[in-house]
């Protein structure tokens, strides 16, 4: 079995760095050290395939000798969306974390106060924002047909998407202004 | 085309469908119960319909997607994972009921109902798909599917405690995923197949040093899911802070798989049980400070599982022996911990909602207001602690037996470690419930004794109080179980002789290779 020297080294320094990271204490930097080590561990499996060769599978471009090993990148596929579920679930861990560090457990009464708000009122509210956001966003194309010549920032497009419907009310006030 | 071909893909099939199911009706609590009862019992019929027909034909295998074994996935259930599949099916659906008859039904916030069901259907498969794996990459696989629900329900509401615990375990399973994977990786390079079968041959001919080393990393990968000392610092913390049954199903059958994996790859790939000596030695410490630190538990919960971990080492014991004898009582063992330590969790459970605490310094008084739940207590406790003439004695015993027949100086040490483990398991438990249910509840301000003083408490217990009801659902539920340990005494023989057919397999793999390769391996 033959493999390549740089993979060896990349691999063997994701997996340094990585192990180093994760033996941080903060959650952040063990997510970060995580998805270094998974990776490591992806071309660790990698590198097993041996010599580098033409594509597997498709047929009547390659002989069976100069064809590369496709198990190890089967197993590798497997492994990254498995890595790649971890590390969402991992993320979430993070924010709530965060959430309690931050706010502690009156960070969840917060939301208490919505918690007699009826299925209707609810909807009311989202219906009334959504409204909102129709009126920005038609007040921006009439602003950027306006002043197209003398203002060519992009970004006036992108600002009523970042717009969270829910529960977006902080952001609200200031995007308004500057739609104005 | 036989029966049991068929029926080995719906054990992880009809859980995951379940699973599906029950995460589309979120708001329709009767459904979502009806499915996933209806799910695991439907896999407890099929798991004894296999034990059957697996006893009587020999290993059923499933090539999946009729790709043949080296390429393709393959499935085998032999009588080891026939017998896993079904004591586990039962246990999951016992703790179902029970936690249907515990109030996440009634909608608690701390355990919210919409995401449980769909997260214990999916640990179920996973838990499963582990047993029927017939390659080291569908194990892992497996074990991915089970931790990444083990990880939703252990921080299911997202309290604090929770959080914090969740970390400690999420972060320890993540280090031994790896290891795992790392490990299937070069036993790739190092032999070119990722299945069991195939393994078992091209293994043995590698140069031992090269065994060494994918042995010991296999072992380790599993160790810290089995919770072998000195992996298994992260389990007493973790465990408790779930919801009661969640726990439960934990302690019983998460390390267990990572034991059946032990189990598994140690006889089928490492035949010469290279790993004897540090197997016994763990073993002992396994046992004795586990129990150790189960003596000075204030908390029922933790006490349990520090026990736990303390009991593990018997099951390493057998598997260090390796004797067909060793490997039968292993087994049994098993079987009896699993039942047992679910039935215990479940207990403490009903302790939990009667007193309205687990701590010991706080209970009391609890056999006038619980009685049936001081029964089911009890009978677990001695049932844990080795009893004549419990399942727990029994297993002990043939596992002493099957040390003394090994007859090393090593063994007669393990021995005296685990006949030591067994009565301070005995002594822990009844010390419990002798506060916890025999001690009047006016004893209990001020109760001062030296044997509280080196007791600690569990560091998240803020001291509250809060008592609900029991649902006889959950006395049902655990009453069920406890029967089950009762029935393995009273058939503790014909269910040793499978024990000892599993072993006799697992003992001589040509079997096991035979069905996977009916032409020879290639």
């Amino acid at each position: 079995m033959s493999a390549s020297l740089t993979l060896v080294l990349i691999m063997a320094a994701l997996y340094a760095t990585g192990v180093y990271i994760m033996l941080e204490r903060s959650l952040t930097r063990v997510l970060i050290g995580f998805v270094l080590v998974g990776n490591a561990t992806n071309l660790l499996i990698f590198i097993m395939s041996g010599r580098p060769g033409s594509s597997p599978i498709i047929t009547g471009t390659a002989s069976d000798a100069d064809m590369v090993d496709p198990v190890p990148q089967i197993l590798m596929l497997t492994a990254i969306v498995i890595n790649f579920g971890i590390t969402a679930l991992i993320l979430a861990l993070v924010y709530r974390a965060w959430w309690l560090a931050q706010l502690g457990d009156e960070g969840d009464t917060l939301t208490d106060e919505h918690a007699t708000e009826t299925a209707s009122s609810a909807e009311q509210d989202f219906r009334s924002s959504t409204d909102d956001d129709a009126a920005v966003r038609a007040s921006l194309d009439a602003s950027d047909h306006d002043d197209a010549s003398d203002h060519d920032d992009p970004d006036d497009h992108e600002d009523p998407d970042d717009y969270d419907h829910d529960d977006g009310a902080p952001a609200r006030p200031g995007n308004t202004d500057a739609a104005r | 085309m036989n029966l049991a071909t068929v029926l080995v893909p719906l054990v992880v099939a009809i859980p995951l469908l379940g699973s599906a199911i029950t995460l589309a009706l979120g708001r329709r609590t009767v459904t979502q119960i009806s499915v996933g009862v209806a799910s695991l019992t439907a896999v407890a019929l099929i798991s004894a319909t296999l034990l059957v027909l697996v006893d009587q034909q020999g290993p059923a295998v499933v090539h999946v997607g009729g790709w043949q074994a080296p390429w393709g996935i393959v499935l085998v259930v032999d009588r080891l994972s026939a017998l896993m599949l079904l004591v586990s099916a039962v246990m999951l659906l016992g703790v179902l009921l029970f936690a249907v008859g515990q109030g996440i039904v009634d909608g608690d916030r701390e355990t919210p109902v919409s995401i449980f069901h769909p997260t214990y259907l999916v640990l179920a498969a996973g838990l499963f798909n582990a047993f029927i794996a017939g390659d080291l990459f569908n194990l892992y696989v497996g074990f991915e599917m089970l931790l990444s629900a083990s990880y939703v329900l252990l921080t299911l509401g997202g309290t604090g405690a929770r959080i914090r615990a969740g970390v400690t375990y999420i972060v320890v399973s993540l280090v031994s995923s790896i290891l795992f994977l790392s490990s299937i990786a070069l036993i790739y390079g190092a032999t070119g197949t990722v299945t069991l079968a195939l393994l078992a041959e091209r293994i043995p001919a590698l140069p031992g040093d090269v065994q060494g080393i994918l042995g010991l990393m296999l072992l380790l990968a599993f160790s810290v899911k089995a919770a072998v000392f000195p992996l298994s610092f992260w389990l007493p913390d973790s465990y408790p802070t779930a919801p009661a049954p969640v726990t439960a199903v934990f302690a019983g059958l998460l390390t267990k798989v990572g034991v059946y994996a032990i189990l598994r790859t140690q006889t089928l790939l490492f035949p010469s049980n290279p790993f004897q000596v540090p197997l016994l030695i763990v073993a002992a410490l396994t046992m004795l400070i586990g129990i150790l630190g189960a003596l000075a538990q204030a908390d029922i919960k933790r006490l349990l599982s520090f026990t736990l971990v303390s009991h593990i080492g018997y099951l390493i014991f057998g598997i260090a022996i390796g004797t067909p004898l060793a490997l039968a009582a292993t087994i049994f063992y098993v079987v009896h911990h699993i039942s047992v330590q679910t039935t215990l969790f479940l207990a403490a459970g009903l302790i939990e909602r009667v007193g309205g605490t687990t701590s010991l310094a706080r209970l009391g008084g609890m056999l006038k207001a619980a009685p049936v739940v001081a029964v089911l207590f009890f009978i677990g406790a001695m049932n844990l602690g080795g009893i004549p003439p419990f399942s727990g004695f029994l297993g002990k015993f043939a596992l002493f037996q099957a040390g003394a027949q090994l007859g090393t100086p090593l063994a007669w040490a393990v021995i005296g470690a685990g006949a030591a483990t067994s009565l301070l398991t005995l002594y822990a438990l009844a010390r419990a419930w002798n506060m916890a249910f025999w001690r009047p509840r006016r004893e209990v301000e001020n109760y001062d004794s030296p044997m509280l003083d080196r007791l600690t408490d569990d560091p998240h217990d803020d001291g509250t109080v809060v008592t609900k009801t029991v649902s006889p659902l959950m006395v049902g539920a655990t009453a069920g179980l406890l029967a089950l340990t009762i029935g393995l005494t009273v058939f503790a023989g014909p269910v040793f002789d499978f024990a000892a057919r599993a072993a006799a397999d697992i003992e001589a793999p040509s079997d096991y290779v035979d069905a996977v390769f009916p032409g020879g391996a290639p």
